[in-house]
């Protein structure tokens, strides 16, 4: 085991405010569990979990409330204890409306019901147990990346016949502004992190391993080298410069082992690598030896609005309003909430959403730090091509997508874009960049599901 | 001079004769009718029939694979023509124009944010839903507005609103709203609910003024249930088109307000 810095630097990137010391020293501290909680069937990337209970059910902390529903999805667990009150579709943070469970946790189950005592999946030793019965686990865990994107681990860690996993990447960059949830979790949670990366090793069937972490993170680096200290096999960690996105799976890719995704479909496996957050990784841990499925997540409240910042951890379904209220609620007028890092995250509108299990921060900003611009023709200065980590010209596709050229567009690969908003940020005319870019995708993302139908059709006929 | 003139005789001499040969060895056969129904058509290219314009609309009448009637621009009187030259039966149809079911304006449906995106409507329901505290309702960016080709639609007060005249049916408007809050309805209609959001009550007034809450009284004022002039989809009231009230006291007594006579905007009004 040794530490080494990144020999390659990407192209582009900024430099935000990072403002992580109002919650860098707030070790994580647990919510008393909230009266309500509303579990989305839409915590991950891919399809929504079907619900399988009704209102007025009674249900047990870690039954499964939504199984499954197609390849890329994972099953969803109740957080805690609780009566079904009602299944409705709710707002989640990204604007889209999903069914969710509205739990009473303060509820007691009718008649005489056993106390729920014990682990609630049997724990594994992962030494013994087979690569197979691994990966079930995980699968049956819940879990998905703890990230921000929310794809299922379990895919992840079953790559396709063929292809080889060379390089397993803890990503321990946190490059969001304001985020410390994952910081705290590599100082407090270091031996969960090192038992989660033997389990994966064992998966993906002993790959190098790379713990990526941003040189602004001193102690995590020294609380990961304490924990990996007696680690056998090719194991690195490896410290990265601090420029944003370096936490974005690709960025993390090239400045740990120099190689390059290509262009979209193809995925970091194919140049034989798996990129997980830490989170995740310990999340795999409590699955396997503890029996614990992914039921809360640590969730950074922070933002200058806020009376005490805090890490917190949360069982999913916590309301954004009880997170506030726990963390001391609002110092002063909140201009703009975010689910989420600045970067990255959604602005919502109501603090009645609740979280996911990939919600890892949640900002509350006052009006100092929330902006209202009005954006303004481009002038052509070039500094979103310049500041774009995925070499695009970012100004001429908000050009195209403005005179409703999506195909412009896309042939100037528009699919590329990770939507980190490097481009937004560097503007100095305001323009919603990211935006139109995601409006293409959008967009090109439906075209090809309507051909991809009608083919279908074609072919039924 | 005059060789230049041979020259260009000779060039155009000979282009006319290969023209002439090609004109009688490489000719394809059209069938005259396609040129005739294509004439017949409004010649929008809409796209509303669900081919690619109207000369495909026109290929594919002829060719016996697209029902007479689908064009909604051009209606009955199209319908008969293209009867008559075809010589099939014309099918019946009435003329459909779309309908916003949203009046919660800027001053009666509160805004939750303040959006300073692109202004469309679809990018503004990717983030957080979009502004408007119903979920349900005409967010009022556009895009409605940008794909009619007759630009029947216009923006009031945060509100699409259709001009019924000008609209001739075609159905876009309806496949780009990312709310679903545009239908088509029989332009004979005139009472209409002007309300999208079927959550109960308490919900909808928290958000709107103007939503309707499922109080039934519409029902009730039009000859109760089995006169069956509306349905109900939660807490949300739906004229029942293919039996509309025609009694306008209901408007009136609407305690929610959400319900109109002949809700379509007239420009020039």
């Amino acid at each position: 085991m040794k530490t080494v810095k990144s020999q390659f630097k990407f192209k582009g990137g900024v430099h935000p405010d990072y403002n992580k010391e109002l919650a860098r020293e707030q070790p994580i501290e647990k919510i008393p569990l909230p009266a309500e909680l509303v579990i989305s069937m839409s915590q991950h990337l891919g399809a929504p979990a079907k619900c399988v209970v009704k209102a007025g059910d009674f249900v047990r902390r870690g039954q499964v409330v939504g199984e499954k529903n197609g390849f890329i999805s994972v099953c969803v667990r109740t957080s805690a204890d609780g009566k079904v009150k009602a299944i409705e579709k709710r707002l989640g943070p990204a604007g889209g409306k999903a069914d969710a469970i509205i739990l009473d946790t303060t509820a007691k189950p009718e008649g005489e019901v056993a106390e729920a005592s014990g682990p609630i999946l049997e724990p594994l030793d992962w030494r013994t147990a087979s690569r197979e019965d691994l990966l079930k686990r995980v699968e049956e865990a819940g879990i998905c990346g703890m990230g921000g994107a929310g794809f299922p681990t379990n895919v992840k860690l079953n790559p396709p016949p063929g292809k080889r996993c060379e390089y397993l990447i803890l990503n321990g960059a946190e490059c969001e502004p304001y985020l410390t949830a994952d910081y705290r979790l590599m100082l407090e949670r270091a031996p969960r992190i090192r038992l989660g990366v033997e389990i994966m090793r064992k998966i993906l069937g002993g790959p190098a391993v790379r713990i990526a972490i941003e040189a602004n993170k001193p102690e995590a680096i020294k609380a990961m080298e304490t924990a990996f200290a007696d680690i056998d096999g090719n194991v690195e960690i490896v410290v990265l410069p601090v420029l944003y996105p370096q936490g974005s799976e690709k960025h993390q890719i090239f400045a740990t082992v120099g190689r390059v995704v290509p262009e979209p479909p193809a995925l970091p496996i194919d140049v034989g690598c798996v990129v997980e957050n830490v989170g995740t990784v310990a999340a795999i841990a409590d699955a396997v030896e503890l029996g614990e499925p992914l039921l809360e997540r640590v969730t950074t409240v922070s933002g200058g609005a806020v009376a005490q910042p805090k890490n917190v951890l949360a069982p999913c379904g916590t309301k954004y309003s009880d997170l506030i209220a726990f963390c001391g609620g609002e110092k002063e007028p909140v201009a703009k909430l975010i689910s989420g890092g600045t970067m990255m995250g959604f602005a919502v509108s109501t603090p009645e959403i609740s979280t996911t299990k990939t919600t890892s921060g949640l900002l509350l900003l006052p009006n100092s730090k929330a902006y209202q611009y009005v954006s303004q023709a481009c002038i052509n200065c070039g500094r979103c091509v310049r500041a774009c980590p995925m070499n695009l010209n970012a100004a001429e596709i908000a050009k195209a997508v403005e005179s409703d050229d999506i195909k412009g567009a896309e042939d100037a690969h528009v699919m590329t874009c990770i939507e980190c908003g490097a481009c937004s940020f560097s503007c100095p005319a305001y323009r919603p960049i990211t935006q139109f870019c995601r409006r293409a995708k959008n967009s090109i993302r439906a075209r090809i599901a309507a051909e991809k139908a009608k083919a279908a059709a074609a072919a039924k006929k | 001079m005059t060789i230049a003139i041979v020259c260009i005789a000779g060039v155009g001499l000979v282009a006319a004769i290969v023209l002439a040969i090609a004109d009688k060895y490489l000719s394809v056969k059209e069938d005259p009718r396609i040129g005739m129904v294509t004439a017949a058509l409004p010649g929008a290219n809409c796209g509303g029939c669900g081919f690619p314009g109207c000369d495909g609309y026109a290929r594919a009448l002829v060719a016996g694979t697209a029902p007479n009637g689908a064009c909604a621009a051009g209606g009955d009187a199209c319908a008969a023509e293209i009867a008559k030259i075809l010589g099939v039966e014309a099918a019946a149809t009435e003329k459909r124009v779309a309908l916003v079911k949203c009046c919660g304006t800027r001053s009666e449906a509160i805004r939750v944010g303040d959006y300073n995106g692109i202004c469309d409507c679809n990018v503004a329901a990717m983030t957080a839903g979009g502004d408007k505290g119903c979920t349900y309702g005409c967010l009022g960016y556009g895009a409605c507005a940008n794909v009619c080709p007759k630009n029947a639609i216009s923006i009031h007060d945060g509100l699409a609103r259709v001009d019924k005249r000008l609209c001739i049916g075609c159905g876009k408007c309806v496949a780009i709203c990312p709310k679903k809050v545009i239908e088509l309805v029989p332009a004979s209609a005139t009472i209409h609910v002007l309300c999208n959001n079927p959550d109960k009550g308490p919900a909808v007034r928290k958000v709107c003024g103007v939503g309707c809450m499922g109080c039934h009284l519409c029902e009730k004022n039009s000859g109760g249930k089995e006169a069956g002039h509306f349905t109900f989809e939660g807490f949300l009231a739906k004229v029942n088109y293919a039996n509309p009230p025609t009694d306008a006291q209901i408007v009136a007594k609407c305690p929610a307000k959400c319900m109109a006579e002949d809700a379509h905007f007239e420009s020039g009004n």
